[in-house]
């Protein structure tokens, strides 16, 4: 698969490196603080699952990073590049490294299928519209979608939207992927088209991915940490075995109890 | 009363002249609303406070004043300035300028109504600010902008009878001097009240075509 070639070092053997950076982010709305300060970091190539209830800030550290929201203090760091706090010019260029996928999946619905795919490649990137087709009807076909090309979204069923959502953010070839509640505005026998498809992804890719999901499963499988949220903070992170099977925390398994 | 085909035949070279000119500047004047209500609109969204703010209250302004009231300072305030226009001129700017005020409401709803999440898809894709108006919102807001729209230009033609008052003769104005001229009101009148009519609905139509056509 080519939907993603740019090599990271493996993992094993030389030091993995760290992509992104949180320091001593603080968010709040009003009076109500829903980052505390902070501090997280993701290194190249990792899946990271951020899980807790709702409201402990996991959708906020997404939307941070897709600069959807600017933190009230702290840093964020991306690839080595500032983009909090930065220059707009700076923040422009290293937004292109990252992807997002939404609750929502926010397709365009004035433009085809294919027009969502190829809209910014071409108006970003610089790719021109032979080179953005070409890669979008690649991605097409690898979220199962070849035949739809020139859908409009509106027609598609929410599962197949959300594919192309997804098929939408790779065309960029972002470094870092957030998923943000993908599957939660889907119907129930939907979900499992989609979340087949990112665990493809991220099995066969070496994006980043920083993942906001109720899905514990699909968790446990894409995972290779799990990050716990609690009002604005991460009371305990580790590997998926971990947090699912004896974490150590009573609220994390109180939480994980209450959602399996 | 007595109804008088003769006078009908007599005025309808007159009518017609005045239906051009009515005609006309609904067309102009539509065109001048529709493009200067998206400029408001724009400058509106604009991060500068001085900006904002001066549109705001001349906007707010020419709308809360009568349409008649801004003709007649149009007509004669301004060839005091220095700038003088003729009467259809200044007419078609009345009638553009005061219904932009609406229009450039029937934006901001229309450019409300795109759902937040479009413009965060058009940030997570890094498209430039100019591009997510021009491809993602605006295409978007359209559909919803031309029912709103249609209302005022028809809203618009029944207004076109007060560029009379500044020596514009459209519709009532030849109307008016044929009648004076001859003592018959009422043929005239009611041909002129006709046409009303059968442009408004013709313009409603249209409007009806269009609005089919965009919802698709």
């Amino acid at each position: 698969m080519s939907v993603e070639t740019r090599k990271q070092p493996a993992v094993t053997g030389t030091l993995p490196t760290e992509l992104i950076r949180l320091e001593g982010v603080t968010k709040r709305f009003g009076d109500n603080t829903v980052l505390d300060g902070l501090d997280l970091s993701v290194d190249a190539g990792r899946h990271v699952t951020l899980i807790g209830p709702s409201g402990s800030g996991k959708t906020t550290i997404l939307r941070l990073l897709m600069t959807l929201a600017k933190p009230d203090e702290g840093t964020i760091t991306v690839d080595g590049q500032r983009l909090f706090p930065a220059p707009e010019k700076q923040v422009r260029e290293v937004r292109k490294k990252i992807g997002m996928v939404f609750q929502q999946f926010n397709l365009f619905p004035n433009m085809s299928v294919l027009r969502n795919l190829t809209e910014a490649p071409v108006r970003v990137l610089g790719l021109s519209g032979d080179e953005a087709e070409a890669r979008a009807r690649e991605l097409l076909d690898l979220v199962g979608l070849a035949d739809k090309c020139d859908a409009k979204p509106t027609r598609l069923s929410g599962g197949q939207q959300q594919r192309v959502a997804i098929a939408r953010a790779l065309a960029m070839r972002p470094r870092v992927l957030l998923l943000d509640e993908v599957t939660s505005a889907l119907d129930p026998e939907l979900v499992a088209g989609v979340l087949d498809l990112l665990r493809d992804i991220a099995r066969s890719t070496d994006i980043t991915m920083l993942c906001v999901t109720h899905e514990m499963g699909f968790a446990r499988d894409i995972s290779d940490q799990v990050l716990m949220f609690d009002a604005g903070r991460v009371i305990e992170a580790g590997p998926p075995e971990k947090i699912f099977g004896d974490p150590e925390r009573e609220r994390t398994r109180d939480f994980i109890s209450a959602v399996l | 009363m007595t109804w008088d085909w003769g006078a009908v035949a007599d005025f309808l070279p007159y009518f017609c002249k005045g239906l051009v000119v009515t005609l006309e500047a609904l067309a102009l004047g539509s065109l001048i609303s529709f493009a200067l209500g998206l400029v408001w609109t724009l400058l509106l969204r604009t991060p500068t406070r001085w900006v904002r703010w001066p549109v705001g209250v001349l906007t707010e302004f020419v709308r809360d004043t009568p349409l008649l009231v801004q003709l007649f300072f149009l007509f004669y305030v301004l060839p005091e300035a220095g700038v003088t226009l003729s009467p259809l001129t200044t007419g078609v700017l009345g009638l553009g300028l005061h219904y932009s005020t609406y229009t450039m409401q029937v934006y901001r709803a229309g450019i409300e109504a795109v759902p937040a999440g479009q413009w965060e898809a058009a940030t997570a894709l890094s498209l430039p600010v100019r591009r997510t108006w021009t491809a993602v919102v605006l295409p978007q807001a359209v559909r919803r902008v031309v029912p709103p729209l249609g209302n005022y230009v028809i809203a618009m033609l029944k207004d076109t009878p007060m560029l009379m008052t500044i020596g514009v003769l459209e519709m009532l104005g030849r109307a008016r001097l044929v009648s004076q001229q001859h003592f018959q009101f009422t043929e005239p009148l009611t041909v002129i009240g006709v046409a009303f009519i059968v442009v408004s609905y013709l313009a409603s139509l249209c409007l009806r075509t269009l609005e089919r056509r965009l919802v698709r």
